[in-house]
């Protein structure tokens, strides 16, 4: 891996940038992997490259349906805070956003982490006082969140219509400073480029068929449309095609996949400063580095896997959009996508063992997944390679659904996150 | 937005109805004789299928009625709809 450097620009740029090398191999698959991660998407790479980095693990393969980071890491808004109600969640978004602060440096990749502040708008009494009790919640987590009253709100992030007679009147916004957006796909192309560099092998166009199970049952191996590869250890990072994935070992997981859409618009100068959230209407916006405003919407109410999603679900979040920023009703859509999230009925993730020796699992991202990719891989890949979990995944369990443990953002949050 | 056909009005806008998740979920007759396993087996523990997707429709602004229908998770075309209480229609050959 040649690293990215002045001195290597330099040199680069004498021969137009044309001597760089292939930032990751192309490996036919071996017949024996000591782990198989199944899901290259930045969950998936990211714990290839902490197994080969921090574990020391290095005869690792990570499986790919389709091309590396095509899935919901190149599908999603972006957005990185930190902000969960929960001692959980909060104690694993906050280990994901201490990472996301230094990983442009530790990868040598610029992933274009920009703490430009996560703001999220109150439009009622209930907005108040669940924003309030988040802010306290976090402080005595030790996160940085802050309340703003309307005329601070609108100091920070000058688009927003503060007006008494708007449509959706702001009374105040819970501020993380720390929260912000990255570059998703240099997310995956630099955890790919590190963990390929320590001998990890990325594998795509390889679907896995199913699973060879030895003596107790245990995973003694993988059926692929490349072919089988023995491994004794495998962890399914599949987002939204987890239940599909788990159904070929046999088992069934307590998910719904729905379509989440999200849009661009026509690219503009910079307009708009920070991230925006509100709950009470829906929509979250931020502006690309490219100048596209970035906008989330919900989810459909049924169970798909179409990548599509209804478009009254996106109208319906323009109009919020439209209705908190009026200056935004005259620009141009350029395009619209859903990516397909794996929902669990609590809406926190599951990170850990499955019934199955050998198998573990990391999914229920839900429509929240992107912002932990670090911490989701960092710890993940401390329980493949030590076979039990790290504390901060430890409530994270599958077994929570029985013993009913659940830790219900949900309930906190009242809407996709 | 989907076409819901719905048994008592027929096609409906998808507006005018709430998904209700996956269908033929029995709620199991005395849930205190379950172990902890049966019982989140049955509250949290769903198919998910990428395919054919049996599923409870309440057609909540029309007739205000529940049914069942069959539709495909890829394609989200529905292929079948039917009345509360009757078999899924492709019985027996659901097992993807």
């Amino acid at each position: 891996m040649r690293r990215f450097s002045l001195p290597t620009l330099v040199a680069g740029a004498l021969n137009a940038h044309r001597s760089w090398p292939r930032q990751w191999r192309d490996p036919e698959p071996k017949a024996y992997y000591d782990t198989v991660i199944v899901g290259g998407g930045a969950h998936g790479l990211g714990t290839a490259y902490y197994l080969a980095k921090e574990y020391g693990l290095t005869n690792v393969a990570v499986l790919e349906k389709g091309w590396i980071g095509g899935g919901n890491s190149g599908r999603n808004t972006t957005i990185i805070r930190s902000n969960y109600l929960y001692d959980e969640s909060a104690s694993l978004y906050e280990h994901a956003l201490k990472l996301w602060e230094r990983l442009s440096d530790e990868l040598n990749y610029n992933i274009m982490y920009s703490a430009r502040g996560v703001l999220m708008l109150a439009h009622t009494v209930h907005d108040v006082q669940s924003l309030k009790r988040h802010v306290y919640a976090n402080r005595l987590n030790g996160i940085d969140n802050e309340w703003l009253t309307p005329a601070e709100a609108r100091a920070f992030c000058p688009p927003l219509d503060i007006s008494a007679g708007a449509r959706y009147p702001v009374m105040g916004a819970a501020l993380q400073r720390r929260g912000g957006t990255a570059r998703h796909d240099a997310v995956v192309w630099g955890y790919a480029r590190s963990a390929d560099a320590m001998g990890v092998d990325i594998i795509q166009n390889c679907e896995v068929l199913g699973f060879t199970r030895g003596s107790g049952g245990a995973v003694s191996g993988l059926e692929t449309t490349r072919g089988t590869i023995r491994t004794r250890r495998v962890g399914v990072v599949a987002a939204g095609h987890t239940s599909v994935v788990m159904a070929r070992a046999g088992l069934r997981m307590p998910l719904e996949s729905f379509p989440l859409q999200a849009l661009v618009s026509e690219p503009v100068k910079p307009v708009f400063p920070c991230v925006v959230m509100s709950n009470a209407v829906h929509a979250y916006i931020s502006q690309s580095d490219k100048g596209e405003l970035v906008i989330g919407a919900g989810t459909d109410q049924y169970v798909s896997y179409s990548q599509q999603g209804g478009l009254h679900i996106t109208t319906h979040t323009l109009e919020a959009i439209c209705e908190l920023f009026p200056q935004f009703r005259r620009m141009k859509t350029m395009r619209s996508w859903a990516g397909i999230v794996d929902v669990t009925p609590d809406r926190s993730p599951i990170i850990g063992k499955t019934p199955v020796p050998g198998l573990y699992v990391n999914c229920g991202w839900g429509t929240g997944g992107f912002k932990a990719t670090p911490g989701s891989a960092q710890v993940f890949a401390h329980t493949l390679a030590t076979g039990e979990p790290h504390p901060v995944n430890a409530p994270f369990t599958l077994d929570r659904f029985r013993t009913g443990r659940l830790i219900d953002e949900a309930a906190a949050a009242a809407v996709a996150h | 937005m989907l076409l819901v056909n719905c048994p008592y009005c027929g096609a409906r806008p998808e507006i005018e109805f709430r998904c209700g998740g996956e269908a033929h979920i029995a709620r199991p007759v005395q849930p205190s004789a379950l172990d902890d396993e049966a019982w989140a087996e049955h509250l949290y523990f769903r198919t998910n299928p990428k395919g054919t997707h049996a599923e409870r429709w309440l057609h909540v602004h029309g007739c205000g009625r529940w049914f069942n229908a069959l539709r495909d998770t890829v394609s989200d075309a529905f292929t079948a709809s039917y009345t509360m209480g009757e078999q899924r229609p492709d019985a027996g050959k659901e097992g993807e």
